[in-house]
């Protein structure tokens, strides 16, 4: 295991690397980030000192490095917007953000999970068919729109929830469930193509020959090795869901870290977007990473790989 | 017990049923996406108006089913008193126009990479799939946005965003694909004759990977669709006046108390292009997948 733990690491670490390296690099995408920062009013010697006072007259490797130093101690940088730490601001809207994708995540998985291994048990069933029209049609509705009709039956029509912000838990209902379902098709197709396979093995077939109980075979034997590409597609799903939450934060107008993003890359507020681009991609790697270590735990024949 | 079952009769009535659902979900999918095709082709001789042609005398009427409807604008106009039927029929040019334009793009790199991942292995296939996992590391929505915002919001930036983004689905495919193919017999020989390394990978290897390829080209045209109605939804795709149905969807936000069918008209024809593009793409994967058993 320790092999394999220390290689899967160095890739997490190098991946992680790559990724700084892109959301710095954003900010030379627009050309020249002094004559940006100067804004339409800097004249040729505003971006001079601008240059000299962010250090951009430096070279471009030891830009980098010593902007991803100061991200490793939590110092990234100032807004230009705010002209506040961008590590408080951001602190102080992750978790809004966290507890919508965690919740959102486990509603994706108590849902599609049992609906997956019910539709599993009788492949061609109408209860499969049903579940797998479902998620097709599912699938089909952008979710950010699903957001929007959601408010206009429920929040004003029906006045059954609040239609924007997270004061009260009611107002992270409909947030959780628009969220939640994107992820839920394939999930349930994962674990409902994982069961069939599993299923079929003989060892199932042994099992049932000893005559132990349905459920348990099922839940027990089955689903342990069924759920092992449930891991990794769980892992990202959740990864995409902390991301996603930008389009769902500006429909029901949730002061997370999406809207933040997306608030500031409106008002071009450069810092905050890296910061909050490198922070959702480490906890992507650090899911992926957990995921394969999660995977390597169940299946010891993955270590070797 | 039915779970024992899974060889024999169980597979075959499976098997049945899958072949019946992917020629419905062909069919039925092939006639939806027909149609908006032929809508997007011919949607300035089928619109009543001008989609951009403005009339504020003329503002936010309502649609057919409501009582004081005009019928000259069988849809009703929206805030600007644009015609809401013509700008919906030239919604489909955007999204079809996008769909396919990136995917393409953006299939031809993750295609190349894939192949050279697969085909060369070793340090090239290490190098690459390091590329992918970077990659599929960002948050695609946000860096997206980013690159849009930093590009100057247009149609064109997010399509050459969108295209350098969503190579990932074909890259990951294609690469296993190739390594299934690299020690199969004819390309085995094509080395012996001493074919050079493109020629192997575009003449033995890419014509054998047109299935996936067209799989996942189908299901990406579909994802490409969603982002870019999200993206111009939020403000950073599309620009008006142009009829995107994710921006539609956001002009109508504001009238959403009083004239939500603003909003339910450009969704709900996300939603049938999309249904059309997934129902097509999962009928044509079932279907190869059943001849292939």
């Amino acid at each position: 295991m320790l092999p394999f733990l220390t290689r899967r690491l160095i890739v997490a670490a190098l991946v992680a690397l790559a990724v700084s390296a892109v959301s710095f690099g954003l900010m030379f995408v627009a050309g020249d980030p002094a004559v940006v920062l100067a804004g339409q009013a800097g004249r040729a010697q505003d971006v001079e000192i601008i240059r000299q006072a962010y250090g951009l007259d430096r070279p471009m490797p030891l830009q980098f490095f010593s902007w991803i130093g100061k991200a490793l101690t939590g110092d990234f940088g100032t807004s230009l917007y705010f002209n506040l730490p961008v590590g408080a601001i951001i602190a102080e809207r992750l978790p809004v953000t966290l507890i919508l994708g965690s919740a959102a995540f486990l509603l994706a998985l108590l849902v599609s999970v049992p609906l997956g291994i019910l539709a599993s048990i009788r492949p061609g069933s109408a209860l499969d068919r049903a579940a797998l029209m479902l998620a097709v049609f599912g699938q089909a509705i952008p979710s950010f729109w699903l957001g929007l009709i959601l408010i206009v039956v429920f929040g004003v029509w029906w006045s059954l929830v609040p239609i924007s912000g997270t004061e009260t838990w009611q107002g992270y209902i409909l947030p959780v469930i628009v969220l939640s379902y994107y992820a839920m098709p394939a999930l349930m197709r994962m674990t409902r193509a994982g069961m069939i396979d599993v299923l079929g093995a003989d060892y199932i077939r042994t099992a049932q020959a000893k005559g132990l109980p349905r459920i348990r075979i099922l839940l027990i034997h089955a689903l342990r090795n069924a759920i092992l590409p449930l891991v990794s597609l769980a892992a990202v799903q959740f990864g995409m869901m902390l991301s996603g939450s930008i389009v769902i934060e500006s429909v029901f107008a949730i002061n997370g870290m999406g809207r933040l993003a997306w608030e500031s890359l409106l008002r071009s507020d450069l810092p905050v977007v890296q910061a909050i681009i490198l922070i959702l991609s480490l906890i992507y790697v650090t899911l992926t990473t957990i995921a394969d270590l999660i995977n390597a735990w169940l299946d010891p024949r993955l270590r070797s790989a | 017990m039915t779970m024992l079952d899974l060889d024999g009769r169980l597979l075959q009535r499976r098997r049945l049923w899958r072949r019946i659902n992917a020629s419905v979900g062909i069919r039925l999918g092939g006639v939806l996406l027909a149609l908006i095709f032929f809508i997007a082709l011919f949607a300035p001789l089928l619109s009543p108006h001008d989609p951009i042609a403005q009339d504020l005398t003329r503002r936010l009427l309502p649609p057919f089913w409501h009582a004081s409807a005009d019928l000259a604008h069988p849809l009703g106009t929206d805030h600007l008193g644009r015609d809401y039927l013509a700008r919906l029929l030239h919604g489909s040019q955007v999204s079809l126009g996008i769909g396919i334009g990136v995917t393409l793009l953006a299939g031809a790199i993750g295609t190349m990479l894939g192949l050279m991942a697969g085909y060369f292995g070793g340090r090239v296939d290490m190098l690459i799939s390091f590329v992918i996992t970077t990659r599929l590391s960002l948050p695609i929505v946000l860096v997206a946005l980013a690159a849009v915002a930093l590009g100057g919001a247009s149609l064109r930036t997010l399509a050459i965003v969108l295209s350098l983004l969503l190579w990932d689905r074909f890259a990951v495919v294609v690469r296993s694909a190739t390594q299934g193919l690299r020690n199969r017999e004819f390309v085995q020989a094509a080395v012996s004759f001493g074919a050079s390394h493109l020629r192997i990978m575009l003449c033995s290897l890419l014509p054998n990977l047109r299935n996936i390829l067209i799989v996942v080209a189908t299901l990406e045209v579909a994802n490409v669709i969603l982002l870019e109605a999200a993206l111009s939804f939020l403000g950073l795709g599309a620009r008006p006046p142009t009829p995107s149905w994710g921006l539609m969807i956001a002009e109508g936000r504001e009238h959403i108390l009083f004239d939500p069918w603003l909003i339910a008209l450009p969704g709900a024809a996300l939603c049938l292009l999309i249904l059309a593009v997934n129902l097509l793409g999962d009928g044509v994967r079932d279907a190869l997948d059943a001849k292939a058993s």
